[in-house]
């Protein structure tokens, strides 16, 4: 009887065995099956920016950087963003107010109208603008006669930008707004306070982490936008070329190195945002 | 219904948010959809057909779709691994990791587009190895795929991971206690409950793929008939000043994309209210 008994502890403790060998061989084929796409796919590129960008030596590298045309590129990039962004912020500001904190009908159509450009194509949202503003467009006959040009120019570009961005506040924003729901703000405006200051003492301190994550999601995609603003910006340089344009320019003209250099710029500008965004996660993990 | 009113009459800005929010609405994205509508509407429709399915476009509608499916597909299988890791299991480095899967989000898709065609072109970091076995990846349908899936990437891991990390783990504990193996374990309990997160951002990353353009159009040598994806062929009739040819193109690529937005979104609602019922 023992004996017997002793045989099927044995058999069990081996089978136990088996399964945790068999676990951690699991586990760490998963995860080298992972790393191994990841590193494929993530890693390598990115490497390859810097890795190409810096191949001919430094003094090459902030040559590219400091040309003229590429100056100015940088110039356009940071007007943009500077319009294209406060406009999206307040509008995400406004809109996640009105859906999260009030029921009406037809919220859900509302939301899939504002997602809108995230399905739709950058070319496509480049299009529309030249359908609408182009020489052959709509009102390109009127804006013409007033001397207005906004296709193959700044405005155009803004505007491509502004669309392509639109979503990127007000989705952040909708779900964090919602969880905290309208007690809070209910409190305080019975206790006496205004509308504004119900909002600017109570709601943002809420919903600052998410804000700045939003913020900053557009503010890449504005920077580094690249097929709506190619349509509408007719690739003058030195007027109408962003970052990512003359990164495209410079590739097409067989001068990699110099592409690389302007492009590890944007490489950067991702960098700093995945560490801001992971930095945004943990502050509101924390809280 | 109670709610609703009280929550009305406290809260003051519901008229004036709401108001601001459609007129801005209405001014940046439907009154540009609305032109792009109206200029195909200006063809015919023998004209609009023609133009449409002209083998050089039909061409590339069945590229763009294709290659979209395929990286999306890629993506739902190796998302759904990653975001598995990246939940259950700990090990060194798994925050940067974790940081690393948005790169596509933040990284320009030109970037993007340049670094993959070095990297696949037949002398490359990777592509001479291809190279040596004898297969081209740079300016082919295979790098097509190739930027789509990169580009897609985050969809799925970010749909999967926050479903992964509620999952009750007691079903798969019971199952265990009841003689399941691993597999059947993953295939029963697991996979069902995952399903809609993944094929949410299987039609997510689907979408993205479907319009995409920066990324792809470095790698994708542009051959008519072979590697020309849509949105470069929009491009084109523009550079002709064929308006009416770009946008009747244009309206059939955003048909396809609302169908899958609607679809998201419908998969979203349902999936919210049945976690509601639950």
């Amino acid at each position: 009887m023992m004996n017997r008994e002793g045989m099927l502890n044995h058999v069990a403790a081996a089978a136990a065995k088996t399964a945790i060998w068999l676990a951690a061989i699991r586990k760490w084929l998963l995860i080298g099956i992972a790393m191994l796409f990841l590193g494929l796919f993530i890693l390598v590129p990115l490497l390859a920016v810097f890795s190409e960008a810096l191949k001919k030596g430094l003094q090459l590298y902030f040559a590219a950087l400091t040309e003229p045309d590429a100056v100015s590129a940088i110039k356009l990039t940071l007007l943009t963003a500077a319009i294209a962004v406060p406009i999206n912020t307040v509008f995400g500001v406004i809109a996640a107010w009105g859906i999260a904190k009030f029921q009406f009908k037809g919220k859900n159509i509302l939301t899939t109208l504002i997602d809108i450009p995230f399905a739709v194509s950058p070319v496509i949202a480049g299009l529309v603008f030249v359908l609408l503003f182009g020489s052959q467009g709509i009102w390109g006959p009127i804006l013409e006669e007033h001397n207005i040009k906004i296709i193959f120019s700044v405005p155009g570009i803004v505007l491509a930008t502004i669309f392509v961005t639109f979503p990127f506040v007000v989705r952040e924003l909708i779900p964090i707004m919602q969880d905290q729901g309208t007690e809070e703000e209910q409190a305080a405006i019975s206790l006496g306070a205004s509308g504004w200051q119900a909002f600017f003492r109570v709601t943002l301190p809420n919903i600052k982490w998410g804000l700045l994550y939003g913020v900053i999601l557009c503010n890449a995609r504005a920077m580094g936008e690249f097929g709506a603003v190619s349509v509408v910006s007719g690739h003058i340089r030195g007027m109408t070329n962003t970052v990512p344009l003359h990164v495209e320019i410079l590739y097409n003209e067989y001068n990699f190195t110099a592409a690389f250099a302007v492009a590890s710029l944007l490489a950067l500008l991702a960098l700093v945002t995945l560490v801001i965004k992971s930095m945004v996660e943990w502050k509101s993990q924390k809280h | 219904m109670a709610v609703q009113q009280k929550s009305r009459r406290v809260l003051p800005g519901f008229g004036l948010s709401m108001g601001y929010t459609l007129v801005y609405l209405s001014f940046i994205i439907l009154l540009p959809l609305a032109a792009l509508l109206l200029k195909a509407t200006s063809l015919n429709f023998a004209d609009f057909w023609e133009t449409v399915t002209e083998p050089r476009v039909a061409a590339s509608y069945k590229l763009t779709l294709t290659t979209s499916l395929i990286a999306a597909i890629v993506n739902a299988v190796f998302g759904t691994l990653i975001a598995w890791v990246l939940v259950r299991y700990q090990f060194w480095g798994k925050r940067v990791i974790d940081a690393l899967v948005d790169l596509p989000f933040a990284l320009p898709t030109a970037v993007a587009g340049i670094a993959l065609t070095t990297i696949y072109s037949s002398n490359g970091w990777i592509g001479q190895y291809f190279e040596a076995v004898g297969v081209k990846v740079a300016y082919t349908q295979l790098g097509i795929m190739i930027a789509l899936t990169f580009i897609g990437l985050p969809f799925v891991v970010r749909s999967v991971q926050p479903v992964l990390q509620d999952l009750d783990r007691q079903y798969e504990e019971a199952a265990s206690t009841l003689g399941a193996g691993a597999v059947q374990i993953f295939l029963k309990i697991i996979l069902p409950a995952l399903s809609p997160a993944i094929l949410t951002g299987f039609a997510l990353a689907f979408a993205r793929a479907l319009g995409e353009y920066g990324s792809v159009v470095f790698i994708s040598g542009n051959m008519p008939m072979k590697t020309e994806i849509v949105p470069l062929l929009i491009i084109t009739k523009l550079e002709q000043y064929n308006y009416s040819g770009a946008a009747a193109i244009a309206v059939v690529m955003l048909g396809f994309s609302f169908i899958l937005l609607f679809l998201i979104n419908f998969w979203q609602w349902r999936t919210a209210k049945k976690h509601q019922a639950s």
